[in-house]
């Protein structure tokens, strides 16, 4: 986010929208994320012309084509460099970064995470759909042990990528999942665009045509309550309409689920949700799903200087009480004068 | 340039116009530091100068090895040089391998100043001798003087108390001490720049001093066979005004910073270390109050792609590497040929293919700038003849980028990134300014935005993302001409890329026709090179015009688009000779450009051409 713009600017999502068809296959979670980020930015009061989203390459990176704002689709995997590259020419702008398992994890997964342990204060929203849709369905690096397709038939072997762990190891200061239908997505995009520097958020995206559903395991309505923890600042991790709930196990360094009677979740050892605590964000983001619900929401948030102050800071301090006389410059160094009667050193 | 030390009745005053002196030794010898500062010394003594520095690509290569020695190379004189000079006369070699790997390189008769101090028996073996090469004879076409530096130095330090490895680091200083008085020069300047060296130190900034006192003294005092002479290489005539030495790095440094500022433009630089370019990169990070924001990448494709976003946002981005980089570069190069935003893109050329020869020099990189893209994506490319022309050329490349707004090479490499050369400091206020403008208002009909709309020039309107009612979007994917919406049409494609060719074209009808350097604009031959060739050729050509050969020398700046008059002029020339340090790549552009039978003269050793050289290839094509 950008707080040297007081100035709340009044929007509403029909100013967002622009006249360019959308080109993403009709029932694509894509839709649902575009309109929880077109009715979120005016919440936040954002200005159209100050908003630039940054795109890689692939189905999400469509993205600025269909937000009335500044836009840029660059190429695969270099979002973050470019959106460095802008942020730091003109730091008043506001980044937006789209980007995908495959663009944001794989072919740009060096830039990722330069950009987050740099800290270049930007939202990355990374649309994880667990699969290559752009090129046809191919395995990526986020897609689940023996996932079929068109180039592992008969099943992928490579353990998954984790994006928010990886972004933790990286040193992002901010994480937090959402995903693509959930009512709190809105939610987790105001708190990403809170946080002064590099805001991380996994959305889950349901690829309807080439990985249908894969989600539906913690993310179907039904049973949600019993599959999905939606952290809360300053709140008990609770789930299962409060008959659950998160503990730490001290003998074993690990988190695990405890049962929680008649409310009692302090008696139950549940732990609160404390957003500045990096190891436990370590924990909830590790958390195997299945033994475990799905840690949603804003998962670790705890603000650090951005590149960009840093950056800016020291080469202010640098041009401090120094000449710009460019004719100065140039005559730097040891010189010497060829008299004009002479015609040699003087 | 005729040596005259093999004459030891010689007068002083029949100095030669012209010395060529090499300093070689282990690359811990501090032979670079010798060389600049032998440079620095000839400068102010009003000589022309053009200098070499050839080193090993590692840093600290173990030492006494022949893969360790590293030499620096300086013809000086009182006319007009314009290379590092084709055969030392005089060769300081400061131990065995040092004289093994240069010693073919001197001129028969030439001085050799060795150090017998590090004559030892392991040195020797290390220099694969098998006897030492001062005792055997095997250096009789040469003069030669030995003598043990080594002893000379640790005994003229020995009042400051360094250790004996300290002491001994001093001998480059006690061998550029013997130098300075061979040809005469003032030792004031010298003194003054180690004390500010060893400003903190000033032990050793004693010492040194005093080794090159000692040295100095050694050539005034010691009875030296009549071998060594003092001499005094006069002034050069040169045009009037104030000199500094520059490199190719800090030329393209300064001339970037120029150009933004007549661009009225801040300046973005992302590059990613590499050799020979990242000079360029620690020069622009001193320069931060001219406007100059830096910013070292995790790598080549996020230096690019962060400069594209500058570029984007309304800064001139810039960015620089050496071919391996380049290559790196390439789709983002795309990018910016695609969204048509400024960027000036520097290739300092190293020899290649892949990690080739990082530290040696070469031109084999034309192809990859005027050709080097996935699709049809051309790029205006220019290339620096020399150190001080490189400033002339990044101003133009500045120039090009903003007016147009593309992308643009500026082609140095890494021969004009490490010579030095006098340079007659000009004035900012001698250029002419090419002030950036910025879309302020919708430029459509009714209202509308079109991103894409081209001036006369062909050139579309530069938006700075910030500005109220211009939001638009752009990307690397194929658009419409005027709104550019995502359009992927056949006719937009068509009507695109013809557009963006007509628009790089275009470029030619700003840049001043090709001027003959030397020579006529019709005749036998023209021998015809572009970048770092520029001294061997003009000089070549130079000697074979005074023995009365029909020969002319062309040097091309603007690599694409050429000068509109450059087929007309190489058709008015009976043949063609190009000399590049490459296989024949201008030759082959030059050959589908105008149909005209230019023929190849090839050297890719990673050394420069000699004059000799090319002056055979004169003869031969005329003969």
């Amino acid at each position: 986010m950008n707080d040297m713009t007081p100035i709340r600017h009044e929007t509403t999502l029909k100013d967002w929208e622009t006249d360019q068809e959308v080109r993403w296959c009709p029932g694509c979670g894509d839709y649902a994320i575009l309109k929880a980020v077109q009715r979120t930015l005016p919440e936040i009061g954002a200005d159209p012309a100050k908003t630039v989203f940054v795109s890689g390459i692939g189905c999400s990176s469509r993205f600025p084509y269909y937000v009335e704002s500044y836009g840029f689709h660059t190429i695969h995997g270099r979002a973050p460099a470019v959106a460095t590259g802008i942020k730091l020419a003109n730091p008043e702008l506001d980044i937006w970064l789209v980007t995908g398992d495959g663009d944001g994890m794989s072919i740009g997964g060096n830039h990722t995470m330069h950009l987050l342990r740099r800290n270049l204060n930007c939202q990355v929203l990374l649309f994880n759909n667990e699969i290559y849709g752009l090129t046809k369905g191919q395995y990526s690096p986020t897609s689940r042990q023996g996932t079929t397709s068109p180039t592992t038939p008969l099943g992928s072997v490579d353990r998954p990528a984790s994006p928010c762990a990886f972004a933790l190891g990286a040193g992002a200061r901010f994480i937090a999942r959402g995903f693509d239908v959930s009512k709190e997505l809105g939610g987790v995009l105001k708190a990403a665009y809170a946080h002064r520097g590099a805001a991380f958020v996994e959305i889950f995206q349901n690829c309807i045509v080439y990985n249908k559903d894969v989600f539906n395991d913690f993310a179907m309505p039904k049973g949600a309550e019993e599959r999905q923890l939606w952290l809360q600042i300053g709140e008990p991790m609770l789930f299962a309409k409060g008959t659950q709930g998160i503990a730490l196990d001290v003998e074993a360094l690990t988190l695990k689920v405890v049962d929680v009677v008649d409310g009692d979740w302090q008696a139950a050892g549940v732990i609160v949700h404390d957003v500045t605590n990096r190891s436990i964000a370590h924990m909830l983001v590790e958390m195997p799903f299945g033994p475990f619900p799905m840690a949603l929401g804003v998962i670790y948030d705890d603000p650090r200087p951005t590149y960009e102050d840093a950056v800016l800071g020291q080469d202010a301090k640098m041009r401090e009480g120094k000449s710009t006389d460019l004719k100065r410059l140039l005559a730097k160094g040891q010189t010497w004068t060829v008299d004009p009667n002479e015609g040699h050193p003087a | 340039m005729a040596t005259q030390f093999a004459d030891p009745e010689a007068p002083t005053k029949n100095s030669p116009e012209a010395v060529v002196v090499r300093f070689a030794g282990d690359s811990g010898d501090g032979m670079q530091l010798t060389g600049g500062q032998f440079t620095l010394s000839s400068a102010l003594a009003g000589n022309d100068f053009a200098t070499f520095p050839d080193f090993p690509a590692e840093i600290r290569a173990p030492q006494g090895t022949l893969f360790g020695v590293s030499a620096f190379q300086i013809n000086f004189g009182s006319t007009s040089i314009d290379t590092a000079g084709d055969a030392p006369d005089v060769l300081v070699a400061m131990n065995p391998a040092a004289l093994k790997t240069n010693v073919g390189a001197l001129k028969p008769g030439g001085l050799i100043i060795a150090d017998t101090g590090e004559f030892t028996k392991r040195n020797l073996d290390k220099a694969k001798y098998e006897v030492s090469p001062i005792e055997d004879g095997s250096l009789s076409k040469w003069q030669v003087l030995a003598f043990d530096i080594s002893a000379l130095t640790v005994e003229a330090v020995k009042p400051f108390g360094l250790g004996n490895k300290d002491a001994l680091r001093c001998k480059n200083m006690w061998t550029l001490g013997l130098a300075l008085w061979m040809f005469d020069r003032d030792r004031a300047p010298l003194i003054e720049w180690l004390n500010n060296k060893f400003k903190k130190n000033p032990t050793l900034a004693e010492a040194n001093i005093a080794a090159l006192n000692a040295g100095h003294a050694y050539g005034e005092t010691a009875e030296l066979g009549g071998q060594l002479h003092k001499q005094h290489i006069g002034a050069v005539e040169s045009e009037p005004g104030l000199y500094r030495t520059i490199t190719g790095a800090e030329a393209v440094a300064l001339g970037l910073v120029a150009g933004a500022n007549l661009a009225h433009l801040p300046m973005f630089f992302g590059g990613y270390p590499i050799t020979p370019a990242s000079s360029i990169l620690h020069y622009l990070v001193g320069l931060k109050e001219f406007g100059v924001t830096t910013f070292q990448a995790e790598d080549e494709i996020a230096a690019i792609a962060a400069a594209i976003g500058a570029s984007y946002a309304g800064h001139l981005g810039v960015t620089s590497s050496s071919g391996p980089g380049i290559a790196l570069k390439g789709e983002a190069m795309g990018l910016a040929v695609m969204t048509e935003l400024p960027l000036v893109i520097i290739n300092s050329q190293r020899g290649g293919p892949s990690t080739g020869l990082p530290t040696k020099t070469e031109q084999s990189d034309l192809y990859q700038a005027v050709y080097g893209r996935n699709g049809d994506t051309p790029i205006p490319v220019i290339a620096a003849r020399s150190p001080g022309d490189a400033f002339d050329c990044a101003i133009e490349a500045c120039r090009i980028a903003t007016q147009y707004m593309t992308p643009v090479i500026l082609l140095s490499d890494g021969y004009i990134a490490n010579a030095a050369e006098p340079w007659l400091v000009p004035d900012p206020a001698d250029y002419a300014e090419f002030p950036a403008t910025f879309l302020a208002d919708r430029n459509g009909p009714d209202g509308t935005l079109l991103p894409y709309a081209r001036d006369a020039k062909g050139a579309r309107p530069w938006i700075k993302p910030g500005t109220p009612g211009l939001m638009h979007r752009i990307g690397g994917i194929e658009k419409n001409p005027g709104t550019g919406n995502i359009d992927y049409s056949p006719e937009a494609h068509h009507a695109m890329t013809d557009a963006r060719h007509a628009k790089v074209n275009g470029i030619a009808n700003s840049i001043p026709p090709q001027e003959v350097t030397l020579g006529e604009s019709k005749g036998k031959l023209a021998v015809v090179g572009w970048g770092s060739t520029y001294g061997p050729i003009l000089q070549a050509v130079r000697k074979a015009r005074a023995k009365g050969l029909d020969v002319h020398h062309i040097h091309i700046r603007h690599i694409w688009p050429m000068p509109e008059n450059l087929g007309d002029l190489l058709r008015s020339y009976e043949h063609i000779l190009v000399p590049e340090m490459n296989m024949g790549q201008l030759k082959t552009v030059l050959r589908d450009q105008f149909l005209v039978d230019a023929k190849p003269l090839n050297k890719v050793s990673g050394q420069p051409f000699t004059i000799a050289e090319i002056e055979a290839a004169i003869e031969g094509a005329l003969a």
